[in-house]
């Protein structure tokens, strides 16, 4: 076991117990609070994958700006507890049944399938995945091979779309 | 050692206790937490096959970061109408909502 495999493994179960805990705990201001410890796992392991880049903008965008948001909207809507009843914990009960089933089938797939990938290696410079800020500035605003600029403008667009919106809908009339 | 299937399933449990949030949930906020678990599973299986399966090519890791980006949009419009719910109802409960007129 080299530091590699140990992180996985911290990360692993951190993201494995917040998950769950994110959907069943009482207090949803606690449930936002668990969300962001997945988030961050989930940076984890893109840093483990190499992908630095991407770990940094989902810390930045999810871990840093959309859980405040969800934060300070839970606050302003009052985090009240939610009521149980006993048609509710059946309803409950078969829908954790059948969530439990989906994920067995899931597993059970990822193992027949028998993926070509060999074990995940620590992260270099020399690999062929690493990409320097440069190759992802480039990438993003070419048009040719390997370039995402129509995915990237449209982005923009719908980030413009959602300021506007954002604002018609939640502006006091 | 770190397998391919061993990331897959972190993802598939991410994914599956986000639907069970958003089928048990009454309240409007923890339904969007339950569907924010869904899109980091799909983010991460992105990365994850670009990583393992096509090291040469870069476009799951594009498109983790677009995916990022749409989640972040989709959070801020949700968020918007939850807090115009909650003016005209005083109350984000689905159990409450009959009407989506405003």
């Amino acid at each position: 076991m080299d530091s590699h495999n140990i992180m996985f493994v911290i990360l692993a179960v951190i993201i494995l117990i917040s998950s769950v805990a994110t959907v069943v705990s009482k207090s949803i201001i606690r449930a936002a609070t668990y969300l962001l410890f997945v988030l961050l796992g989930t940076a984890g392991l893109y840093f483990l994958l190499g992908y630095t880049f991407l770990g940094s903008v989902q810390i930045m965008v999810y871990a840093g700006g959309i859980i405040v948001l969800y934060v300070f909207s839970i606050l302003l809507t009052s985090g009240q507890q939610e009521k149980l009843n006993r048609v509710y914990l059946m309803k409950k009960i078969a829908v954790g049944m059948s969530c439990i089933a989906g994920l067995g089938i899931f597993i059970a797939m990822f193992f027949k399938q028998q993926f070509l990938a060999t074990a995940l290696s620590a992260p270099s410079e020399s690999d062929a995945s690493f990409l320097s800020i440069e190759e992802i500035g480039k990438h993003m605003l070419s048009t040719g091979e390997g370039g995402f600029l129509l995915p990237f403008e449209a982005v923009s667009i719908l980030l413009l779309a959602c300021i506007v919106g954002g604002l018609i809908i939640a502006r006091k009339r | 050692m770190i397998q391919l299937e061993y990331l897959l399933i972190i993802s598939a449990v991410m994914l599956f206790a986000g639907i069970y949030g958003f089928f048990t949930r009454k309240s409007t906020l923890a339904m969007l937490l339950s569907i924010e678990l869904m899109l980091n599973a799909a983010d991460i299986n992105f990365a994850v096959f670009n990583r393992m399966l096509f090291p040469d090519g870069h476009e799951g890791y594009f498109f983790a970061i677009f995916g990022i980006a749409i989640a972040a949009a989709e959070s801020a419009i949700a968020i918007a109408i939850m807090i115009n719910i909650y003016r005209m109802l005083k109350n984000i409960s689905v159990d409450e909502l009959k009407q989506m007129k405003w």
